[in-house]
């Protein structure tokens, strides 16, 4: 008998089925890796496994067994007891899962009040001595706080915390880094790590990251639209994946597939010295960025680091407190509303979130008709044209058109975002963290599709992301900020090849690879 | 979607409807001309007259046939005006923000902080009751309503990347209201208007009932109440009927106002 038996398991949510066949063993000790894209099921399953569905969601059939217990079996209260004393939950997103109005002490030990064995003092020093664990820094203090009080990395420890209350023998983290930077994702990490081997628990690891899970997880269960795909050993995975689709998401780490040199051009778009701000708060200071014709510039940095402030003011909306951008050596208005439409038209921005950047009330056609009624004052049959033109150019079919957002999934709706932009007919292409709400191989047909439009239209590309995998593969030169300051620039080559910054060099270092024993090497060069 | 609440909200529908054609064809319809003496005052209901008769002996029927008219008809021209004025005054804050939404937003509250029937009733004293005033006035004090209501939807709204997706393509404001943000607060305007209908049905009939109002020898259903009042206390029915119809409209504009917010409530859990 094995510590977690799922058989044939089949979940579905009203008609649609979620997940199907699933059969999964799992032994004690073991940290189980779940991999796959948004929808694919991982997270249903991930829950299933402690005996928990989304409301709306059934077992049509099929069996999990934890501890040699049936899971479904149980009565509500069986399942409280279990969820109360066995296992626990890592949800994806700290900031959305604590309730701003308690101190964390109150709620990482709430489980505790509801036994009502222990006082609150008694409850206090529990929560310091779990905080101590997961090396918070000044527990005493820690506990006191309030969510919003401390960083993303420290809340997410602080959930892993509440999941450690009971000495569980069986953790789900769920996505637990994914909202992280990388240096903050390391933290976490080294955290998981070690709560696992120092409590000998099991654990089920939910990612989309593939280089994270191959550090965590011994094992690997590779899932896509609700079916496993395969699962194996972490390692032959890793090595020699049997199936196409797995094949492909080790595969799109490649470097060099968007080889190319950096073109010989005068710049387009320049900013000089900029100084940017909100209110009192001075977020960017002396910034310098310079984007040429059919160049790919990535703008990297860790979240706060003000990438996207830059961004948004080049774009015109935000205007600066001092310095200047200009455009083929002509100054341009601060404040969009008094650019000129040429202007508008030849600065092109594209959201981090698609589902946000377009009006769910209006249909790919409106969409896309509008810049180019706008802009290139076309109607009638060659409005129609340059319309399907867009989509082939996009590579989505026609019959989108006339859709609905709500219609599409995420990866067609930010072609159709970048379609909205195409319509205008750009000089420079702003892309704010374009691919970060997307899942691996999707991520990867954008970035596809982006270089090749940058090809064929000579288009100058400002790429803002945190995710340094992508920049190596992507852009030919790389400006790396920190807390507002550009502290390294040059191309991509030799930053990556011989960084000079500490800060960069930590950077790079942070960035997961599936690499055997990375994490380990990692952690041993901080210690 | 229970049985019970499209059941209710079909009944809601007919009765809603029968009144509204019943106050379009009230010459057709109603059996006498609402100013005929016909009677004796106070009659009971008999075959002559179906619902009895009012203090002059004037039709009791005919007099409410007639005097939804003016309740319905004020009330939809009320509401269609003011709903129109708040969506645009919410939708051009919310995009605009800055001083435009300071100055409509105070001007707003400084309205709604005197209670509506007082600020009714000194405006009625101070410029004479006619029908335009009391027209004007009911859609200012209503026009606030909807924006209070809009502009907080509207600015969730003018929050969202699209419409800085508009913005940096340099749109107008017709656009913005029309084309970004109108579309998107539709569920949020059904509701708001059935209930600012219901409303308005209630607020004239209650100064009318006041005698500021629709002035005799013309009715709507307030003046009815108002007028047919002491009957109440020789046993007869006479106030009760408008009072009646008043309350019909009243719970069926809500009755259709639920299934609507019912439904957008569903289709959002579903994400569609």
């Amino acid at each position: 008998m094995s510590f977690l038996e799922i058989e044939n398991l089949l979940v579905k949510a009203g008609d649609k089925t979620l997940l199907s066949n699933i059969s999964v063993r799992m032994e004690k000790g073991e940290v189980l890796g779940l991999i796959g894209e948004s929808g694919a099921g991982k997270s249903t399953l991930g829950l299933a496994s402690i005996g928990f569905l989304r409301p709306g969601c059934r077992v049509a059939s099929g069996e999990v067994r934890l501890m040699g217990q049936s899971l479904l079996a149980m009565s509500q209260e069986e399942l409280r007891q279990l969820r109360q004393r066995k296992v626990a939950y890592v949800a994806q997103s700290a900031a959305a899962a604590f309730n701003p109005f308690y101190r964390l002490e109150d709620q990482v030990t709430e489980l505790r009040a509801l036994q009502k064995q222990v006082s609150r003092p008694e409850r206090r020093d529990i929560a310091c001595s779990l905080f101590e664990r997961l090396q918070l820094p000044d527990p005493e203090k820690f506990c006191r706080k309030y969510p919003h009080q401390v960083s993303g990395g420290q809340l997410q420890r602080a959930m892993i915390a509440m999941a450690l209350l009971n000495d569980p023998e069986l953790i789900v983290f769920d996505e637990p880094t994914t909202a992280l930077d990388v240096t903050t994702q390391m933290e976490v990490l080294r955290v998981i790590r070690h709560v696992i081997s120092e409590q000998q628990c099991a654990a089920i690891y939910v990612s989309h990251d593939l280089a994270v899970i191959s550090q965590i997880s011994d094992r690997i269960v590779v899932l896509r639209n609700g079916e496993i795909v395969e699962q194996d050993e972490t390692r032959r995975i890793i090595e020699q994946p049997a199936q196409d689709y797995t094949r492909a998401l080790v595969a799109h780490r490649k470097v060099g597939e968007f080889a190319g040199q950096p073109p010989e051009a005068n710049a387009v778009i320049e900013a000089r010295s900029l100084d940017l701000g909100y209110g009192a708060n001075k977020v960017v200071s002396n910034v310098d960025l310079q984007i040429a014709c059919g160049e790919i510039v990535a703008l990297v940095g860790e979240s706060g680091s003000g990438k996207t402030t830059v961004a948004r003011s080049i774009a015109g909306l935000l205007p600066p407190r001092a310095g200047t951008i200009s455009m083929n050596g002509k100054k341009l208005a601060d404040n969009i509303d008094h650019r000129a439409d040429d202007i508008r038209r030849r600065i092109q921005f594209i959201h981090q979130l698609p589902d946000v950047a377009l009006n769910p009330r209006q249909t790919v056609r409106t969409a896309l008709s509008r810049p180019l009624r706008k802009f290139l004052k076309l109607s009638g049959p060659s409005l129609q044209d340059r319309l399907n033109a867009l989509m082939d150019e996009v590579e989505l079919s026609r019959e989108l058109l006339d859709r609905y957002p709500g219609a599409l999934s995420g990866g067609q709706k930010q072609r159709v975002c970048i379609a909205r932009c195409l319509a205008a007919e750009p000089d420079i292409l702003i892309c704010d963290e374009v691919t970060s709400a997307l899942d691996a191989l999707v991520e990867d047909s954008i970035l596809k599709l982006l270089w090749r439009l940058q090809q064929q239209r000579d288009i100058g590309i400002l790429f803002i992301t945190h995710n340094l995998g992508v920049t190596r593969r992507f852009a030919h030169s790389v400006v790396i900020m920190e807390r507002g300051k550009i502290v390294e620039q040059g191309s991509t080559e030799d930053v990556f090849a011989d960084p000079k910054q500490d800060y960069t060099k930590r950077l790079l270092a942070s960035e997961p690879t599936t690499r055997r024993g990375w994490l380990d090497d990692q952690l041993a060069a901080k210690v | 979607m229970n049985r019970h609440s499209s059941a209710s909200f079909l009944l809601s529908v007919c009765v809603l409807t029968g009144l509204v054609l019943v106050a379009i064809f009230a010459p057709f319809v109603a059996p006498y001309s609402p100013t005929d003496v016909l009677a004796a005052p106070f009659a009971m209901p008999n075959a002559d007259n179906l619902l009895g008769t009012d203090a002059l002996g004037r039709d009791l029927l005919s007099r409410t046939i007639y005097g939804l008219r003016y309740t319905l008809g004020i009330a939809t021209f009320v509401t269609v005006v003011a709903c129109a004025l708040g969506v645009v005054l919410a939708i051009m804050a919310a995009v605009r923000k800055g001083w435009l939404d300071m100055v409509i937003g105070r001007g707003v509250d400084s309205v709604m902080a005197i209670p509506q029937i007082i600020f009714a009733l000194i405006v009625l004293a101070v410029a004479g009751i006619s029908l335009t005033t009391l027209v004007c006035t009911m859609i200012v004090l209503e026009a606030t309503l909807f924006f209070r209501i809009l502009r907080a939807s509207a600015g969730d709204i003018a929050a969202m990347d699209f419409i800085e997706v508009a913005r940096l393509r340099g749109e107008k404001l017709p656009w913005y209201i029309f084309r970004e943000i109108l579309p998107n607060l539709a569920p949020t305007l059904i509701a708001e208007f059935g209930i600012r209908f219901a409303y308005a049905s209630l607020f004239i009939s209650a100064l009318s009932f006041l005698g500021v109002g629709i002035q005799p020898p013309e009715a709507d259903l307030g003046g009815l109440v108002r007028e047919n009042a002491l009957a109440i206390s020789i046993g007869r029915t006479a106030p009760l009927v408008p009072a009646f119809v008043i309350a019909a409209i009243a719970v069926a504009a809500n009755g259709i106002v639920d299934w609507f917010v019912h439904k957008y409530s569903i289709r959002s859990e579903l994400g569609q």
